[in-house]
């Protein structure tokens, strides 16, 4: 198989290593160093796209980031699929498979083009804000054709079988593009003892230095990169990155590189390598040489295959040894687009013509152009091109100083590529991610870097500045800078000496014009990607679309995967000649992260599946695990939900677990509840401050259950808080408010009361709490310890050390089930151990494990809340009706006092927690379920309140539910209904929350 | 992400670290009880929120768990200082 | 105002498409308004629309300091749907969604309305006893809605992983139908013609810089290029800015102006048909016409005016959308951007008198401003043009925040704030 535009000889690839890749379902063969697109390019396709509204044939326009054409899919499986993959910047490597992601049946022939074609004239920018709208009905119908057509890959439909890493890094100066000028200041920060990072996004460094045959010292200048490379290396405190992108430049000099690791080695990662990684970098001081992207320029037809711009050309005849085409014209307003005439004559194939807008350009290029007897026809623009899939031939006609109109007649030239070169813009991105301003600098016709409050420098291209020499030279100034700034000495660098090459000045010119208007000549392209063309700039900007962030969003300019790389500046200056505006006043806009696209599996990193939230178990967990526990997420832990045993269904485990408590004792793994230990002097008048209740008189070894607050008196945790010592409390909190409890009360200690005398540490982790309740948990506890455990010496609300087990343990005679209940804490070590113990000597008592659902169950039952099922933020202690735990006797203003007097707070009506009985007693009302007063009402309904918790109990043999009811505290007995979404209405009595035991008789035996 | 300077432990950390908790130098009336229901919905809810220079609370919340103050701009996130609790900051919008 | 339709773009594109008049006029304001909008976002073009179109009131001047639509309307991720809890605020909701479906024939301006359905999912108990008690009020008050079990997911987006495998799996979801998403940009663009049809005097890249206030009635704004325009009343539809104007009127509002991040992928195929957010994981997607998978990230802690905020959340969302969908992760992200979105402590906005005279203020949105745009404008213009709150407005009162009436939707924010 040959390839046809492929060069004997030179670039940098290597003909000793041939590879094969396929391009839409046919072989083809590349060497290895080429890119997709030089590969492509080397065998002669041209086309590699369909454009997305007009579905026109394109071609590969450039050799980089910003190519907006060549964007294909990849991968050889379902699997690896990768979408949107810019060719230009994808390694060949052997048995990649690739594919042009529209058209059909393929993109060399598409129908669509024919309704391109033909509805090309009714689709100006925002023809769908005009239309579709008739009838009504029809929109979805629309809509699903335009989103068929939109898009442009695909994604995947299986599971990357790839991974991905996130490093942090910390150095003194990232250095961001490894050309002349990165290159220059890495040797000078590197050489002077700092800690690099150099990343540039090729795979190999040097920049544009690869792209020509420019000498440094006389040298090919590749040999000046590969000394500057080879000295980086060996520095241990170098990190050098190529195939890195530095995709966001966030505040504080916070900066995200993107190293694509095995993207050029194999469709798939080779075992146990990332594919790709992201570095999260804090640098200290950046140096931007990230430097520019030559810009076409807007023409007739300038989308048709073989227009590319003018540096492209060069970089694929001298990197890639690849001659993109036959007979090349050239259109340009500077020196620099006279380059690929020179690179494409020298390769042995025939300049056409060079076209230069300028009328006298004087230049070291062009004579060099001269010299090669290349033609040049000056004054003059390529204002058509013709051909469909592939340039046939060009119109050329002579222009007027201004470059606003065409003056001569049209000269037709016969050629199959155009080269285009209307200057160069600074890659500012990156400045641009942190929201400094670029400032439009005439003299280079280009945005540079505006002011900034990073830490940041700039230098080569990104200044404006081309020419290799002083490049340099601005890479040694910015690196000598950075050294100064993280103060270190500078060490010195000698410069090569670069090639002076004499330049004529260049034209500002960005749109060529045509011999009919803008809005009747053929399509001139200003963003290839999104089809945005110069008439349909101007139309935005007649229709009243004047501020370019309007262009920009009614045109779609800009918000292509390129995001306008290589259109903006020509958009811009459209806008602006037809606002009769200056560039600086049409504004530019803000660039974002990303630079270029990354994949979302890169940013995610490790933390997805297993990693995405860390687990966390109890001491006991894997005794739950074996058990056969279903486990509930209870904020990031697994928490026992039930224990079914063979053959049962839920409720059936319920039930089970509810009656072995109820009957003889059950145990509940209660160590996720969040425990903080608080000491000091002040430690009782702080907890009376932060609960709504007394603790002044709490004695020690006695425990008290407490109401948390917010300012707005509204109930947001609760738990019981024992005294274990007059300056020592123990606070235990809901499993999932801990973290945010334990941040309260520092809150409340350093800022509002900091003469108070308090301590805080979370002890969560530090126990176990094995919670065995039953009328037999006392003779169970008792096996296990000598302590005299009797009702006598050990009553309610008291808590004791002794010993379990043989282990020392706190235990709480409390009870969050109404039955006499002991809580044993021991240390999470241990924890195990006494659960095992507890197993062994409660088999004789039918100890039964119980998860949190029957623990719900037990405590409805007893009208206990649940802070988060039962509360919403929105309620206060009497809302619960609570109001015995709220003490207004205190001397101190509690937090949250305040708050419950507001007057919406003591307003008559209030939604208020009560119980629910439904009148068919088998009937369980579903969780959330709506009440209303009268269910025949029309929609909408008024509603009275909800149901917060709502259960099977087995030992009432009824249903048990609680919810609010608007004034329901005064409304007991009263009929509420609870409309179901299936129709059915749920008819319910108001009553006491509280069903088991009103008088607490069973947990005070 | 911003790099912040803990004032307690004397150490530049991350962002990630830390969390911020609303606009500093809010302090609890006194006597709460004599409040009207204006002036204590004003000390929960009512804030400056200034474009520009503003006195930050945060909490050093994965690291030493202590509070402190950050005096930052609001539209360019530059961090002017940090100051302890209890102390005056030094850089004040004009 | 010229009609738009497919036959004028078949007409006009006769003539070259040189022949279209403008969306909107570029007046030079007058020196009097009856009312003036401070803020050309979508709410305060639609508040125009709505004073011009149902109140018969057009001597109306809209100020922005940008350009129409240049903050939270061009920055949000476009989800539209009224499944909110509480009474007040599912009716304001509800009321924007009717005006939603028909707005494109009402503006003549196609705002690409899609109603592809909202999918809030639940991953914990809590989550799905919560989505019940929203479904049930929805659905009495007259709202679409309906409770799914994973199988029900599963037939509607295909590829999310609705298995048990991971960390926090599925259980069940809230879903809207009417829900949907719209075309954010001509949102406003389609308000603002529609405005300046009625003569509605749109001044754009003009910034108020200050408010004339004689014995506690304001009387007009101070302009940094048109001086000062005197005004019979004046509402405030800033957003994120709401803090700075109130500055002027020399009040403190209930606000916080944190950044929200927003981000999108390369544009695809059409792969997910729907809206799913998940407050639990912290993310919501869906994918846009052209291709992009829309995501939207949690708020910033720090108060931020910078239109940016911090990449960790950036990278939170991304983590939870990469475990909803794994299959996404070879996908790419393309770009990503912040809006600055003004929260009040229950995550309700904030239609209001304030203590300034013929001074109202809409704003606290939070980060659900975009989805009520239509409802928002209407009630906003009633309480403009009569003085009085419109009664739905009624609730959303600045003072709330002084007797405690809080509407608490943090539950149904679709956001954590």
């Amino acid at each position: 198989m040959t390839q046809p535009n492929r060069l004997q000889s030179g670039g940098r690839i290597d003909r000793s290593k041939p590879l094969t890749f396929t391009y839409n379902g046919k072989q083809y063969k590349g060497y290895q160093g080429d890119t997709l697109a030089s590969a492509i390019l080397a065998n002669g396709i041209d086309v590699v796209s369909r454009s997305f509204k007009y579905s026109r044939p394109r071609g590969i326009v450039a050799a980089g980031a910003e190519e907006p054409n060549a964007i294909l899919q990849l991968g050889a499986s379902e699997a690896t699929q990768v979408p949107n993959v810019r060719a230009t910047q994808q390694e060949l490597f052997n048995g990649l498979v690739s594919q042009a992601t529209n058209g059909w049946p393929n993109v060399d022939t598409d129908v669509m083009s024919i309704i391109g074609k033909v509805g090309g004239k009714m689709m100006p920018p925002g023809f769908y804000y005009k239309t579709f709208m008739f009838p009504e009905s029809l929109w979805n119908t629309y809509e699903s054709l335009i989103r068929k057509a939109a898009g442009m890959g695909r994604s995947p439909l299986e599971n990357d079988p790839d991974f991905y890493d996130n490093v942090n890094q910390h150095c003194d100066v990232l250095i961001v593009g490894a050309g002349p000028a990165g290159l220059a200041a890495a040797l000078t920060v590197a050489r002077s003892g700092a800690r690099v990072i150099l990343a540039d996004e090729q795979n190999e460094f040097g920049g544009n230095l690869l792209s020509t045959k420019e000498t440094l010292d006389g040298q090919p200048a590749s040999a000046w990169v590969n000394a500057v490379t080879k000295e980086l290396r060996s520095y241990d405190d170098v990190m050098l990155l190529p195939r890195s992108t530095v995709n966001g430049y966030h505040d504080h000099n916070f900066v995200t590189i993107h190293e694509r690791c095995t993207d050029h080695l194999s469709d798939i990662a080779p075992v146990n390598q990332a594919r790709q990684r992201l570095h999260r970098v804090r640098a200290k001081w950046v140096v931007l040489a990230t430097g520019a992207h030559e810009r076409p320029l807007v023409y007739s037809n300038n989308d048709v295959p073989g227009c590319m711009v003018s540096g492209a050309v060069s970089t694929y005849i001298n990197r890639y040894g690849v001659v993109p085409g036959n007979a090349l014209v050239v259109t340009t307003t500077n020196d620099y687009g006279y380059q690929s005439a020179l690179d494409w004559h020298d390769a042995g194939r025939k300049v056409v013509a060079v076209v230069d807008t300028r009328a006298n350009p004087v230049g070291e290029r062009i004579e060099a152009a001269r010299q090669r007897g290349i033609k040049i026809i000056t004054g003059s623009a390529v204002i058509e091109v013709q051909g469909s899939k592939r340039v046939s031939g060009v119109s050329v006609a002579t222009i007027s100083a201004d470059g606003n109109k065409v003056t001569g007649s049209v000269t037709k030239l016969g050629a199959d590529t155009v080269a285009t070169s209307g200057g160069w813009s600074p890659v500012i991105h990156l400045s641009s991610h942190t929201g400094s301003r670029p400032i439009w600098n005439d003299e280079i016709v280009g945005f540079v870097p505006g002011k900034t409050v990073q830490k940041q420098l700039t230098a080569g291209g990104i200044n404006g500045c081309y020419h290799t020499g002083a490049v340099l030279l601005e890479g040694l100034n910015a690196g000598l800078e950075a050294v100064a700034n993280v103060g270190l000495n500078a060490a010195e660098v000698v410069l090569p000496t670069a090639e002076d090459v004499k330049e004529g000045a260049p034209m500002t010119l960005f749109h060529i014009p045509h011999l009919k208007p803008t809005s009747q000549a053929p399509k001139q392209f200003v963003d290839y990607q999104t089809d945005v063309t110069a008439a349909g700039i101007e139309l935005a900007c007649r229709e009243g679309f004047e501020s370019i962030e309007h262009v920009k969003r009614y045109t779609a300019m800009g918000f292509g995967t390129d995001q306008g790389k290589l259109g903006n500046i020509n958009g811009m200056a459209v806008a602006a000649k037809a606002l009769n505006k200056t560039i600086p006043e049409t504004g530019t806009t803000i660039f974002r992260p990303n630079y270029t696209p990354i994949s979302f599996g890169a940013i995610a990193g490790r933390n997805c599946g297993a990693l995405f939230d860390p687990k966390r178990y109890s001491a006991m967990h894997m005794w739950h695990v074996e058990r056969g526990a279903k486990f509930e997420d209870v904020g990031q832990w697994k928490r026992p939900w039930y224990f079914p045993q063979a053959g049962e269904n839920m409720q059936q485990s319920l039930d089970r677990e509810c009656l072995a408590v109820r009957q003889s004792v059950g145990i509940l793994d209660a160590s996720t509840l969040g425990k903080i230990d608080i000491q000091g002097k002040d430690a009782r008048e702080f907890l009376g401050r932060i609960y709504s209740n007394a603790w002044a008189k709490l004695a020690v070894g006695k425990c008290r259950y407490g109401l948390m607050c917010g300012e707005d008196g509204m109930v947001f945790d609760d738990g019981v808080s024992a005294c274990l010592g007059e300056n020592h409390f123990l606070m235990t909190t809901t499993t999932g408010g801990a973290a945010r409890v334990l941040e309260w009360l520092e809150l409340y200690h350093q800022t509002e009361w900091p003469e108070l005398e308090v301590y805080f540490n979370t002890v969560t982790d530090h126990w176990s709490t094995l919670t065995i309740s039953g009328p037999n948990s006392r003779k169970l506890l008792s096996e296990l310890t000598d302590a005299d455990v009797t009702n006598e010496n050990f009553s309610f609300m008291d808590w004791k050390q002794i010993t379990v087990a043989g282990v020392p343990a706190r235990v709480f005679r409390i009870s969050f089930t109404g039955e006499l209940t002991f809580e044993i804490n021991v240390q999470a070590n241990y924890g195990m151990h006494v659960w095992k113990q507890l197993f062994k000597a409660g088999a004789q008592y039918n100890l039964t494990p119980y998860g949190t659902e029957t623990m719900h169950i037990l405590r409805a039952e007893k009208g206990f809340i649940i802070a988060g099922q039962d509360t919403d933020g929105s309620v206060h202690p009497f809302d619960l009706g609570m109001g015995w735990c709220v003490s207004n006797q205190k001397p101190f203003s509690y937090v949250g006092k305040r708050g419950m007097n507001r007057q919406d707070c003591i307003r008559e009506n209030r939604k208020q927690l009560v119980g629910i009985k439904t009148k068919d007693p088998k009937v369980v009302i579903p969780e959330g379920a709506q009440a209303v007063l009268d269910p025949k009402a029309p929609i909408p309904m008024p509603m009275v309140g909800h149901v917060t918790s709502s259960y099977w109990s087995a030992h009432l043999g009824h249903s048990i539910a609680m919810g609010f009811i608007k004034g329901g505290l005064t409304k007991m007995g009263e009929t509420v209904y609870y409309p179901l979404a299936d129709g059915t209405v749920i008819e319910a009595e108001i009553c006491s929350p509280i069903f088991l035991d009103p008088k607490g008789e069973r947990q005070n035996v | 992400m911003f790099h912040i300077y803990c004032p307690h432990c004397a150490e530049y950390r991350e962002e990630e670290e830390f969390h911020a908790v609303g606009q500093a130098h809010i302090a609890r009336p006194a006597d709460p009880d004599a409040c009207s229901d204006k002036e204590w919905g004003e000390y929960m809810f009512f804030r400056k929120n200034p474009r520009g220079i503003h006195h930050e609370l945060w909490v050093h919340a994965a690291g030493c768990r202590k509070f402190f103050n950050i005096t930052r701009d609001t539209q360019n996130y530059d961090i002017k200082e940090v100051y302890k609790i209890g102390e005056k900051p030094s850089v004040v919008a004009e | 105002m010229q009609r738009y339709s497919g036959f004028g773009l078949l007409k006009h594109s006769l003539t070259h498409h040189e022949n279209w008049q403008r969306t909107w006029r570029n007046p030079t304001p007058k020196k009097e308004y009856d009312v003036v909008i401070i803020g050309g976002g979508g709410h305060g073009l639609a508040t125009a629309y709505y004073l011009a179109k149902e109140h018969g009131i057009t001597n109306v001047a809209v100020i922005e300091k940008g350009y129409l639509g240049g903050g939270n309307t061009a920055r949000n991720t476009t989800i539209v749907r009224s499944n909110y809890l509480w009474d007040e605020s599912a009716h304001l909701y509800e009321h924007a969604m009717k005006l939603w479906e028909g707005l494109s024939q009402d503006l003549n301006y196609n705002v690409m309305f899609s109603q592809r359905g909202v999918l809030n999912l639940g991953h914990t108990l809590q989550d799905m006893r919560d989505i019940e008690r929203r479904v049930n009020a929805n659905r009495l008050n007259g709202i679409d809605g309906e409770v799914l079990d994973p199988q029900q997911i599963k037939e509607i987006v295909p590829h999310m992983d609705c298995s048990d495998n991971t960390r926090y799996p599925i259980m069940g979801a809230s879903w809207q139908p009417r829900g949907g998403v719209a075309r954010h940009d001509a949102v406003a663009w389609g308000f603002a013609r529609g405005a300046d049809s009625y003569g509605v005097d749109l001044i754009q890249e003009t910034e108020v810089t200050g408010l004339i206030i004689e014995d506690g009635t304001i009387v007009g704004v101070k302009t940094n290029r048109y001086g000062d325009i005197k005004a019979g009343r004046v509402g405030s539809v800033v957003a994120g800015n709401s803090s700075v104007v109130a500055k002027m009127a020399g009040f403190d509002l209930p606000l916080e102006s944190h950044p929200l991040q927003a981000l999108v992928s390369e544009p695809i195929k059409p792969i997910l048909d729907t809206v799913v957010m998940s407050n639990h994981v912290h993310g919501y997607v869906s994918q846009s016409d052209k291709g992009d998978l829309v995501i939207g990230a949690g708020i910033d802690s720090y108060t931020g005016y910078g239109q940016r905020g911090s990449y960790p959340t950036i990278e939170h969302t991304v983590q939870a959308i990469v475990e909803l969908f794994p299959i996404f992760s070879r996908v790419r992200m393309n770009r990503q951007w912040g809006g600055i979105v003004d929260t009040c402590p229950d995550a309700c906005p904030i239609i209001s008198k304030t203590p300034v005279k013929n001074l109202f203020f809409n704003c606290g949105w939070g980060t659900g401003g975009f989805k009520a745009t239509p409802g928002s404008g209407n009630v906003f213009a009633a309480s403009l043009a009569s003085g009085e709150m419109h009664p739905m407005a009624e609730p959303f009162s600045m003072f709330r925040f002084h007797d405690g009436a809080l509407i608490d939707e943090h539950g149904a924010a679709g956001v954590a704030h």
